[in-house]
């Protein structure tokens, strides 16, 4: 009886834990979304109703210009991080063990919890450390955002990919080599087929941690370039604004379709690999 | 040179060496370069003199006379040994460092026991729900608290309009607002790790404890928690870490007054234009976080390890 009890009290806290640590992480958030509604000037007064305020974004040129110079910056530095990251996630799944892989492997993992601020920090002391010996980068901008969000993107890539090259089965590989693939080839053919949905779901979030990105732009960006995150940094520094809250919301709304996008296609892949398995 | 002197120990298992080499040599190469190189460079500045360095661009330039840049070289790490201001803002970031991570354990552990302990189905919702904050612009997430914590936000109208206070209760500016903006930011960052490795977690363990006469909560403590403690330390390291340098959370929520590490090596770079004391504060900070970065590489391999 006592077992039984206690059993259920137990996991029924567990639960009751689960349930309002979700709504803990959902409320502000939602709340933040229905106040982009708010007719009203005084953020913390409901006026009604009204989509005014996505419609004073719509003219404002600063938050476009940032919005296009953001979209930019992640599109480039998500496709040089998968590359960068796929790279290094076959050396961290298939070679065999070696210094240069260890060391790799350090490097690689050790932005995942390294403080914004001396990564940003330090890439632009070398930066202008550069300019001084070798003569570039000239002048701070998308340029070097975007060498600073590849280099720490590339460490999600990495983790993201090489599970996957893990699990993955490799006779299929040894298959087409002993077929006479070239490595190559059975990189492009073979293997890139089986991990496509983990490339795809490591370059969703190495777009949107580039996107989303404030302290290591701040560092490494000059005059030229100002990304979205520079510019609600900037205005929310003054305090809550309507304009900023229809901006969220719509980040918001762009982040979980993406999130929903690359979650459906690696569970549909997943389904897939799962028949596919029964039928053989 | 370092990339060169790997090749004798590549096998041609997979790929040609030629092919192994490329694979290797430039993530490799990219890496010192832009991650490695860089931290050298920091010591370098943290080392050089204050004096040459208040106009902020000039102050590299002028690296050519090395006695003085011997002669002071210790100057920055005295300063912030002298300065209380420095050493109260390590210990204070060390501290809320600690307490957030602990508040993430306390509230994420129960979360990722119930979804290890859920259906198939509802698991991979859950993870997906769990996950979705954390690809949610960070920025935003701590703003949605600016919102709340106000004198004139939404929780103190909500108590005065209960009746249950009389004045609005001072949240925003506080080491309170910090907290509640680390918990909520870093919480899928401990949950995630916890979550899988309680899914791991063999149920016959659990049966045969409980077969035995062990009673859950006796179970829970002498089996699970045990078994759980590499998910846990992930978690915690990926919480604690970034925590101790965190700057958009104090500066957003914790009001002028807050003293984080983070934030200073902000203000010393951008608004004192300071670049060596702001350089000797990331080393002394890297220095402080060596212990804790170990350990989660540790975790991380081991996990690598089990996986292959």
């Amino acid at each position: 009886m006592r077992k039984l009890s206690s059993r259920g009290l137990r996991l029924s806290f567990s639960k009751v834990m689960l349930w309002a640590g979700l709504a803990f992480l959902y409320v502000p958030m939602l709340i933040l979304v229905i106040y982009s509604f708010n007719a009203s000037k005084l953020v913390t007064v409901w006026g009604g109703w009204s989509a005014k305020w996505y419609g004073a974004l719509l003219e404002n040129e600063q938050i476009l210009d940032a919005v296009s110079t953001s979209l930019k910056i992640a599109f480039f530095s998500a496709s040089m991080s998968l590359i960068l990251g796929t790279m290094a996630a076959f050396v961290m799944a298939r070679f065999r063990h070696s210094w240069g892989k260890m060391t790799l492997s350090n490097m690689i993992s050790a932005p995942l919890v390294m403080p914004d601020v001396i990564i940003g920090l330090s890439l632009l002391l070398l930066f202008v450390h550069m300019a001084d010996t070798i003569g570039w980068p000239t002048d701070r901008g998308m340029t070097t955002v975007w060498i600073a969000h590849s280099t720490f993107c590339s460490a999600y890539v990495a983790v993201v990919v090489s599970s996957r090259l893990r699990e993955m089965d490799r006779s299929i590989e040894e298959a087409a080599l002993d077929l006479g693939a070239t490595p190559l080839q059975s990189f492009f053919l073979v293997t890139v087929p089986v991990i496509a949905p983990s490339l795809i779901a490591g370059w969703l979030l190495a777009f949107s941690l580039s996107l989303d990105d404030l302290v290591i732009a701040s560092f490494t960006s000059g005059p030229g370039a100002t990304t979205l995150p520079m510019v609600v940094f900037s205005s929310v520094r003054l305090g809550v604004s309507p304009q900023i809250n229809a901006l969220a919301t719509l980040i918001i709304l762009a982040v979980s379709t993406t999130a929903l996008l690359a979650w459906y296609l690696a569970r549909r892949s997943e389904k897939r690999q799962k028949l596919q398995m029964q039928e053989a | 040179m370092k990339t060169l002197a790997l090749k004798p120990t590549l096998t041609p298992s997979l790929t040609l060496p030629n092919g192994r080499l490329w694979t290797i040599g430039v993530p490799y190469l990219w890496l010192l370069l832009f991650f490695a190189l860089p931290f050298l460079i920091v010591l370098k500045i943290s080392l050089s003199s204050m004096a040459i360095a208040i106009p902020p661009y000039e102050a590299l330039f002028s690296f050519t006379d090395e006695v003085m840049e011997i002669s002071l070289n210790l100057g920055n790490f005295l300063l912030l040994l002298d300065d209380s201001l420095y050493v109260s803002a390590y210990l204070n970031s060390l501290q809320v460092a600690f307490f957030s991570t602990l508040g993430c354990l306390l509230i994420g552990y129960p979360m990722a026991y119930a979804m290890a302990r859920s259906t198939p189905r509802q698991q991979t919702i859950l993870l997906l729900l769990i996950m979705l904050p954390s690809w949610t612009s960070f920025l935003i997430r701590v703003y949605a608290w600016m919102g709340l914590l106000s004198d004139t936000g939404l929780i103190n109208n909500f108590l005065l309009w209960l009746g249950l206070i009389d004045s609005p209760l001072r949240m925003m500016n506080t080491n309170f607002a910090v907290y509640i903006g680390i918990i909520y930011g870093y919480l899928p960052f401990m949950v995630l790790p916890l979550y899988a490795n309680l899914v791991k977690l063999d149920p016959s363990l659990l049966e045969a404890a409980s077969d035995l006469g062990s009673r859950s909560l006796h179970t829970f403590w002498t089996v699970t928690l045990p078994l759980s403690k590499g998910g846990i330390i992930a978690g915690s390291m990926l919480v604690f870490i970034p925590t101790v340098g965190e700057f958009v959370i104090p500066e957003l929520l914790g009001g002028p007054n807050s003293l984080m590490i983070g934030k200073i090596l902000w203000q010393e770079f951008f608004n004192n234009r300071d670049w060596p004391v702001a350089s000797a504060l990331a080393i002394v900070m890297l220095l402080l976080l060596i212990i804790p970065i170990a350990l989660f590489h540790r975790y991380q391999s081991r996990q690598m390890e089990a996986e292959s």
